[in-house]
């Protein structure tokens, strides 16, 4: 059984925390994500700053910008994962980047330094199904498991594919948007995700939109698990609070949010 | 899908959430692309409304200043609203009709494309949306007023840099919110496929033209074909008729800015290392930790960190070329048109001019060139005002 699998055999709502690495730098960038597993995070996933971030809402967009403009690079990405592995035996860990910056490095690289940091998983934000096999065996080779994503507009068919052979779960993006905060979930959602979990042969967790215990609890009703993103990046990206109130105020927003759906 | 990749290069690097946009686009221009109606309608507008064919033009007055091969030019810059892009936008727009979409998005950097959008948008009746980096909505300001002329909103982009790759960003996220009633026209052979296919499809009718008149006129092919390369979809548009032509040299010329060696340049394949970017895979300027940096040219129409992975195929498989011009060697380029041809250029294809000019004085007159002239310079006469200003002021101290 992988990190993953043992995580969400255990009966309760998965809790997956989104946080920017390196925002506003590397340091107080893992201080806030050890309070958002002092809240109850199950599975973080650690945000690759890039330059071009397109599928993302003007949250993370500045967050990156932040991270890369204070020297942030990629490499200490392997760093933050390996002290939290370290910090934390059970904790599922997601590499959460755009395909550029892995390129770059070498995806053979990439990979070695991310199974040795001890990482769980990778989400390639725009690599989709089309060019996974790019990168799945070399992944596969270093024990990293892919995250799949499945949109609103995924169609039946391709929920199959996308989600054949997955050992790790699925992100169910809720709405047809970037990311960021919404103050309500779509109508539709608890049909949509009842759909996608009789198609995929992995748990589900929904995220996009997830900021307060109403619409996290919405969104959990379907599915596996949650997980919340842009919230805790506003926490990172507020001037007004030192590192140590940050990493306060992730716990409080972890158990407050997860909280409501255990 | 069909045809997504060339060799390495192009691909669908998208999120989820495009995907299906995407093989939506993909199926209906497959189910049109051969549709009798469909192209009757394209070759309609691109007579009565374009104004093609346009001219193959021979510059004699520059080739004897070179005194060597033939110089001629195709004149895109005749087109309506003064550029290439015009092809494109008009291929696109009558697809989105058959989509049964409302709307038109695009992204733009100089202007031309935002401009060329909102023209075909007021013609068939969409409703536009032009995305514009706000550095670029400064430099270009007569642009925008067109654009807002014709009916369209300008949005200005803030995000990242505030040009071009930032508007296309911002194009992107757009979409993936709107596709439902919302075609987003991309400007050049890049973006997700089938875009760049798509683009080089609607473009091509610039190098069948080109090809058949240079014919008529000379009885045989020319020896050399050169088009400047920002995205590339001009230059991809004039290769596409030669392609099959291995005696024709197809060169692309690259923005060399203030020089490939200081960084300031847009040669994305002469300066730049294979990347991702806005949905394929080509040649890429980025930093040491695969970071996207922004390109620099004085011409704001190659201003663009990526290029079409077209090109990036031409180039490693050695079917085309690829060079670099400075601003300096386009601005003189620039000027030697006006003086002796009465011909203002674009300062894109000036830098195409300044690599005939230099290949041309190698070559024998019995040698030809075929240059693309992608555009008309108008738009560009503050620029070149401010640049010869900057580099009096310099050359005074």
């Amino acid at each position: 059984m992988n990190r993953f699998e043992n995580i969400f055999s255990k009966g309760k709502k998965v809790a997956v925390g989104y946080a920017t690495a390196g925002c506003p730098e590397t340091e107080s960038s893992l201080e806030f994500m050890r309070g958002m597993i002092e809240g109850g995070t199950d599975i973080l996933e650690l945000g690759v700053p890039f330059s071009d971030p397109t599928a993302d809402g003007p949250v993370i967009q500045q967050s990156s910008q932040t991270a890369l403009r204070n020297g942030f690079t990629i490499e200490k990405v392997f760093e933050i994962a390996s002290t939290l592995r370290a910090e934390n035996p059970d904790l599922g860990i997601v590499l959460f980047s755009y395909y550029n910056p892995i390129l770059f490095l070498g995806l053979e690289n990439f990979a070695e330094r991310a199974e040795k940091a001890g990482v769980d998983g990778v989400l390639v934000v725009d690599v989709p199904f089309e060019e996974r096999s790019e990168i799945e065996p070399v992944l596969k080779k270093h024990g990293l498991e892919i995250i799949p994503l499945v949109s609103p507009a995924t169609g039946i068919e391709r929920i199959r594919k996308i989600t054949e052979g997955c050992r790790s779960f699925v992100y169910y993006i809720t709405v047809r948007g970037v990311t960021g905060t919404r103050s309500q979930m779509p109508e539709d959602l608890l049909q949509k995700l009842t759909q996608l979990r009789s198609a995929s042969p992995a748990p589900v967790a929904a995220g996009f939109g997830i900021s307060s215990p109403e619409t996290a609890r919405a969104a959990a009703e379907g599915a596996d698990g949650i997980v919340i993103g842009s919230a805790f990046v506003k926490i990172q990206l507020d001037t007004a609070l030192s590192t140590a109130e940050k990493r306060e105020k992730a716990r409080a927003l972890a158990e407050r949010c997860f909280g409501a759906v255990r | 899908m069909k045809n997504t990749h060339y060799d390495i290069y192009g691909g669908q690097y998208v999120a989820e959430t495009l995907m299906p946009s995407l093989e939506e686009l993909d199926a209906a221009y497959r189910k049109f692309r051969d549709d009798p109606d469909f192209v009757r309608e394209m070759q309609y507008f691109l007579r009565d409304y374009v104004g093609r064919e346009s001219p193959l033009y021979f510059a004699e007055r520059l080739t004897a200043h070179c005194g060597g091969a033939k110089i001629y030019l195709k004149r895109e810059d005749l087109n309506h609203t003064g550029a290439h892009k015009i092809n494109n936008t008009l291929g696109q727009a009558l697809l989105a009709k058959r989509m049964g979409k409302r709307r038109l998005i695009a992204e733009t950097g100089a202007g031309m494309h935002g401009v060329a959008t909102a023209t075909v948008a007021a013609r068939f009746g969409f409703e536009c949306e032009i995305f514009m980096g706000e550095a670029d909505i400064r430099r270009q300001q007569p642009n925008v007023e067109r654009m807002e002329m014709l009916g369209a909103k300008v949005r200005s982009v803030s995000s990242g840099t505030g040009t071009l790759k930032d508007a296309m960003n911002e194009a992107l996220r757009n979409w993936v919110e709107t596709s439902a009633d919302t075609f987003y026209v991309i400007g050049t052979v890049a973006g997700p496929a089938p875009y760049p296919e798509m683009v080089k499809d609607f473009q091509s009718v610039i190098g069948r033209e080109a090809r058949a008149q240079f014919l008529e006129l000379s009885g045989k092919l020319p020896d050399e074909v050169i088009a400047c390369v920002g995205g590339g979809s001009n230059a991809m548009g004039i290769f596409a008729g030669f392609e099959n032509d291995p005696e024709v040299k197809l060169i692309g010329v690259e923005a060399g800015g203030k020089g490939i060696e200081t960084g300031h340049h847009a040669a994305s394949i002469n300066g730049g290392q294979v990347g991702v970017l806005h949905g394929s895979k080509s040649y890429l300027l980025q930093d040491a930790h695969g970071q996207v940096i922004d390109a620099y040219s004085v011409s704001a129409g190659l201003d663009y960190p990526g290029v079409g992975p077209e090109h990036a195929y031409l180039h490693d498989t050695g079917r085309a070329q690829y060079t670099a011009i400075n601003d300096d060697e386009a601005i003189a380029a620039f000027d030697l048109l006006c003086r002796l041809e009465g011909i203002l250029p674009a300062l894109e294809s000036s830098h195409a001019i300044a690599q005939a000019v230099k290949n041309a004085k190698k070559l024998t007159p019995d040698r030809s060139i075929v240059v693309c002239l992608s555009g008309r310079g108008d738009k560009d006469m503050e620029n070149i005002r401010a640049y010869k200003a900057g580099r009096q002021i310099l050359q005074c101290k």
